[in-house]
Order: structure tokens, then sequence, then C-alpha cells
């Protein structure tokens, strides 16, 4: 993991010493709410429908085990005793007080984390695969160029005041776990022939109320000038992008309206001025100084314990399913992924209590390395765990409420906050999830059904990445009443695609049934080891449309009732 | 108001002419690009030093061929949230070699001081009852930077390399 030297802990403790001082001015009257609003989302701190929010950044998704235990302690004396992880990798607390998120940021830092651009119109948290490292299919950690373009983004003179807020991803793999295509700016790592390293530059894609797949506007640059690059995207969009209308003001509005090509000139253009700038280009030192921080454990020369693994899975089988569905492959033989799913029946998805946060941290302590990753699907992930710890660990799992064998499946369900919290939503998202989590609670069921993406945002901004989801459901309001606008066959892997929208809103209470009926369709339909996802894009959303909605096509606008 | 330059009070020289329609006939001016390009002639007959005030949505390339002709060149911060100007004196200084006063005029707020210095802007009109006081307190909010502009001041980057090593910096 990246340590702060004292260059960073003295920058994080000046911007700390700043907003205190901004707090001071804004509780003593010296400001008022509508000139403190930048400054405090600058620092990740939001207003909410019943308290101040604190987002705190995990960089690139990447948690030491004492930092975790930080984030419970926090938890648990500035909040209700849990925190809420979210598709950008972050941890947040809803329930903090103005006066105290100054002390809460000294704590963070003692722990090499910040608040600082998680929220605001600047660079956020960049977010990265969360398997980063540690599958054999990896061109190279994407880690260490986060951590660089982590520091070249924090507190840029330049590029603080974006035209709107900026996000930035990047994934080493052919298999994209980090969502690029989604991102203001996606970097996926490739390799050529030559071995020379280098990033594929997507630009302009996004969510919210304009969803748009990003574009590629560089197919390789050379990894020394990434950041050349990064500064002439960002200098084209600080300049170019509109200000006028916060609806678009996002870089795909722009890259839309000049159009791809047109974008790619202006930017190629900046940085032909700039790409020779010294300080920008970045030395192969420096890069070795990063990934030195990065190196993975030495690992024990170990047999793959695969054969005895799936004999036990078939004495135990819960164990069995867990095995099925919460692992995924390590590079290195005897060793395994572990996924964590903060998705348990009943639960708010990403949701974690204090006890489970120091539980995980000491787990990940006794059996991974002390290192925990955040993934985009709001789940935790352990990357060095022994095949031949498994069992143990899984009964630890299991103890703590945490092995439910569901990730991937459909009630590993991405939700955002939602009315339940956010000043913006429009409708509850938590209690649908909930309410699907319940109903396909069946884990057996649930590994029959095969891997499903249910994600679930309460207003049009997206932040439970409904237009990605293979189910993506949208609440809206209308006449005061929360009502649900389902889409299919949305994904966020290298095969990105916006889901289609299904028909008219249904009530909450309809939704689960919903699901239900597009499930027993897709079972129906499916052909020999076909994904829920592979069906509905063989067959497009007519036959689950009527399966919602009956066979007459309802085209009303309206709410509909009656459910197949 | 207060005129900060170069971390002192000073009094402006210049009379603000930009939006008045009569252009004073003689001493130190400030005008909009719009006068500058209509009295384009008029202007260059002067003896007595020209300033240029730019809206934050008039890129400063449209002047950067007429630099030398200006003492100040006046940006403007029409709100806490309009990020523009801080390229724009980026360009100036570092693109095209400005070295006048770079004023920052407008909604500026102490809290924005800091990087707009690091950008290149070295004066300030600002509001606030104690402006030395605050230009001094933002000015040493921070000691230390992740990234270089045209300051010359070092990014942590280049710190943490101990002097043993260094070797060749230029990469």
């Amino acid at each position: 993991m990246y340590r702060y030297d004292e260059f960073d802990h003295t920058l994080v403790a000046e911007r700390i010493a700043q907003f205190r001082r901004q707090v001071q001015r804004r509780l003593n009257g010296e400001l008022n709410e509508e000139q403190f609003q930048p400054l405090r989302l600058l620092n990740g701190l939001y207003l909410q429908l019943h308290a101040y929010m604190l987002r705190i950044n995990v960089p690139y998704g990447t948690l030491s085990s004492r930092q975790m235990r930080k984030l419970a302690q926090l938890a648990r004396r500035y909040d209700r005793g849990f925190g809420h992880f979210t598709t950008r990798q972050n941890l947040q607390l809803h329930w903090t007080r103005l006066d105290q998120a100054p002390d809460m940021m000294a704590e963070l830092a003692a722990v090499e984390m910040t608040t600082i651009q998680s929220s605001g119109n600047c660079v956020r948290n960049i977010t990265a695969d969360q398997y980063a490292g540690r599958t054999r299919e990896e061109v190279a950690d994407p880690r260490p160029w986060c951590e660089l373009i982590r520091q070249w983004s924090l507190l840029h003179p330049e590029f603080s005041y974006l035209p709107r807020k900026f996000k930035i991803a990047v994934t080493g793999s052919p298999g994209d776990r980090a969502a690029v295509r989604v991102h203001d700016i996606g970097l996926h790592l490739h390799r050529t022939e030559r071995g020379e390293l280098g990033f594929e530059v997507i630009v302009g894609g996004g969510l919210g109320r304009t969803p748009v797949i990003g574009r590629t506007i560089r197919r390789f640059l050379p990894a020394a000038d990434l950041l050349a690059y990064l500064e002439a995207i960002l200098r084209v969009y600080n300049l170019g992008g509109r200000r006028d209308n916060i609806h678009k003001a996002r870089i795909k509005i722009q890259v839309n309206a000049v159009g791809a090509e047109k974008f790619r000139e202006l930017v190629e253009e900046e940085w032909q001025q700039i790409r020779t700038t010294p300080l920008l280009r970045v030395p192969p030192e420096e890069i070795e100084r990063i990934n030195a921080y990065f190196a993975p454990p030495a690992y024990d020369e170990l047999p793959d314990r695969s054969a005895e693994l799936a004999r036990l899975g078939r004495q135990q089988p819960a164990f069995g399913r867990w095995l099925a569905t919460n692992l995924a492959a390590h590079k290195v033989p005897g060793y395994a992924i572990v996924n964590i799913p903060l998705k348990a029946p009943g639960r708010t998805p990403g949701d974690a209590t204090a006890e489970q946060m120091e539980a995980v941290a000491t787990l990940a302590e006794q059996y991974s390395g002390g290192e925990i990753r955040v993934s985009h699907r709001q789940n935790l992930v352990l990357v060095d765990v022994r095949q031949s710890d498994l069992n143990a660990f899984w009964q630890e799992l299991d103890h703590l409420g945490l092995a439910t064998p569901n990730v991937g499946l459909i009630t590993d369900i991405i939700a955002c906050p939602g009315l339940d919290y956010c000043k913006l939503a429009n409708a509850r998202s938590i209690p649908v999830a909930t309410a699907i989590g319940e109903r396909f609670a069946d884990t057996a069921r649930q590994a029959g059904i095969g891997r499903l993406n249910i994600n679930i945002s309460g207003c049009v901004n997206a932040c439970g990445h409904h237009h990605v989801g293979h189910i993506g459901i949208l609440g809206v309001e209308k006449n005061g009443q929360e009502f649900y606008q389902l889409t299919l066959g949305g994904s966020s892997d290298q095969n990105t695609s916006l889901g289609e929208r299904l028909g008219p809103g249904l009530a909450a209470g309809d939704v689960p049934a919903a699901v239900e009926a597009i499930v027993a369709r897709y079972l129906a339909i499916r052909r020999d080891g076909e994904e829920f996802l592979e069906t509905c894009r063989r067959t497009g959303i007519e036959p689950f449309k009527a399966a919602v909605y009956g066979e007459k096509r309802a085209e009303e606008s309206g709410p509909v009732k009656e459910l197949a | 108001m207060a005129l900060i330059k170069d971390g002192a009070a000073v009094s402006d020289p210049f009379f603000n002419a930009a939006g008045q329609v009569v252009i004073p006939a003689a001493g130190p001016v400030i005008v909009s690009l719009e006068q500058w390009l209509a009295h384009l002639s008029a202007l260059f007959a002067r003896r007595s030093p020209i300033g240029i005030r730019l809206r934050s949505d008039q890129h400063p390339e449209v002047i950067a061929d007429d630099l030398d002709h200006f003492a100040v060149i006046a940006l403007e911060v029409p709100a806490f949230r309009d990020g523009r100007p801080y390229s724009y004196a980026r360009l100036l200084r570092e693109r095209w070699g400005y070295r006048g006063e770079l004023r920052a005029v407008g909604d500026v707020l102490p809290d924005q001081l800091h990087f707009m210095h690091r950008a290149g802007f070295n004066a300030f009109e600002l509001q606030g009852a104690d402006p030395v006081q605050e230009w001094a307190a933002a000015a040493a909010e921070f000691s230390v930077w992740y990234q270089a502009t045209g300051d010359g001041r070092l990014p942590a980057r280049l710190l943490r390399i101990p002097p043993w090593a260094a070797g060749d910096r230029s990469g």
C-alpha cells in the first residue's frame, strides 16, 4: 500500500487546518451557507436530509486493516455505528456533525486517509479494479497509476473549480471490473509487443441523467505521458465545458457537442504544447518509487487445492455454494481472492457495522496480509487468502453474517442511499433492494438463476448505476408517489451497454413481482449456459416486456398495476 | 475594496474604463476587450500604461500577440465556481510569457487566493476588512504542492528525492 511521507502528511494537515478555519467562519456567521457550500463540498461534507454526510475516500478501493479499524472507530464515535460503502469505492458516514468534521478529518489523516475532493466540482477519488494486482489476465497493476493521478489531481491549483465533478477510473485487465467506459476519463492499461506500457484513453462516459458510453480518443498513450495528457484533457474541459447549466456541465456533454473526433484534436493540440514540460513527464524512478508500495507479498509455493476444495464443498453444501460464488481465481497457485458481500438478506446494500468492519480488519490480518479492497459493487474483498485456509475463513465469515453466497447473483444488488438519506433523491432505493433481496433469499435458487446484476438508483443522478445494471431500477416521483422504471440489458464490463427501458413505472410493492416475472421468462427462454445478459442481448426486451406488462403491451404512460 | 499586489496594499493607478462610454484621454486606463479592438490605433498611441479587462468567457488567446502592450491584465472571476481564470492565468504566464501585472477582479474570496497565486496571479481586488492579513494568511495556507506551475516551486515529488540520489532532475 502507498504510505505517506512527511510531504503527504504536511499537505493534508494544512488542508485540514484551512477547513477548520472555514468551519469556524461558518459557525460564527462570517460565511453564509451559500458561500460555505462549495468549501465544504471540496472537503467531502454534504448536507443531507437529516444530517451532514462525510464521504471518505478509499483511493482505488484499497484499505489496510489499520485504516478499516479507524473507519469503524469513526462510525462508532461520530456516527451511528455503521457506514455505507459506495459505488465509487468510498465510505459514507451519514449522521455526522459540522463542528466535528475537522476532528474526523484529522483522525483520518493519522491513518493516511482523507475526505478531500470526495465531492465538489473537481477530480474525485480515482477508482480501480478491486482485484488489481492479483489476476493472471492483468497487464499491469493499475493502482500505482491511480496513486500518481491521485497526487497530481489533489488540490490542483488549476483544476479545483471545474464545470462539474470529474471521475477517473483505471483498469489493467481485459475483463473490465472498473467500469472505465462510464467515467469522465477511463484508462485501460495495455502493453505493446515490445513491452512498452501505456493507456487506452476513453473520455466522456458517464451515467446521470444523460448516460453516455465513453469514446476512445487515443488507442495508446505511452505511460510517461499520462499526466501531460490528463492535464490537456482537463484544460480543454475547464475552458470549454458548459457552466451555464449544471445538468449539461459534465465533460460528456462537451464531447458530444463538439464531437469525439474534434474533441480528440483539441486535446492532442493542447498536449503537443505541454508534452515536453519536464515536470509533467513521469520519470521511471518515480514510477518505481510508487510501484514499490504495491509490490505483492512474498507468496509461498503452495500446491493448487481446487480438487480438494471441491470435494469438501460437496460434503458441506453451504461451503460449496460459497466457494462457487464468492471466490475469484488468484494468479498464484494455492491462493484465492475472496469476496465478502455486504448484501445479506434484509440489509442495506453496502452498509457495514463498526463491528463488521473491525472483524474484517482482523480477518484480513489473519488470512490476507492485512489488506482489504472495496469493490464498486459495494462489497469487500480479501485478495490473498490461502486455499488451505478457506474452510476456516468461511466459518468465521459465516458467524459474522458475511458469507452470503451471492456475489454476482440477483441479490448482490447495487443501491444508492436514496430518499432515506439523500436530498436529491425522488424515491427510496433501500426498501426496494431489501424486498428483492428477501424475495430471492434462497441461495440455491439464486445460483440456479446465475449471474444477474440489479442496480437501483433513487433518482436520475444514477449513483446506483441503474443504466448499466442487467436489470436497472430507477426511482421516480409522480404526483407525490414513488414509481420505479425498469431497464434491461445494461452492463459496465468490457462490453458496456446501457439498459433499455422496459415500460411504464411500477409501484414499489410491485417491483419484486416484476423482477420475478423477468427471471421466470429468462429461465424459460434461455439457451444452454446462457447468462441473463446474453439472453437479453439475443432476444431484446420484448419477451420480458410481455412477462411484466402482459401480452397486450401497455403503451400508455401511466403506472400499470396488473402483473403477469 | 482594496488592491493587493505582490503581497502589499497599493493604490490603483489605473482608471477602469471597461464598460464606460468614454475612455479618458490621458492617464493609465484599463479597457475592455471590445474597447481594445475598437480603438486599437488610438490606444497604441497613448503614452500612459494600458491594461485590459477580460470576462471569464473571453479567452486571452485573442490578445496573445499584444501582450507587450499591457501593464495589467485583469481577469474577471464572476463566481467562486468559475475555474476558467486559473487556466487563463497559467496560459498567459507559462505559454505566452506575460510578465506584467495579472489581476483577479470580481468575486474573489480569500479561500481562492493561494491557488490563484500559484496559477500566476500577482494582484487581487479584495473586499474584506483586512485584505493584507487575508492575503498573508492565504499565502501561508500550504507549504507543499504535488503540482508544478509556472511559479517555480518544486512539487513534492522532487523534494522527496534525496540530494545524493537526485542526479538529473530534468527528467
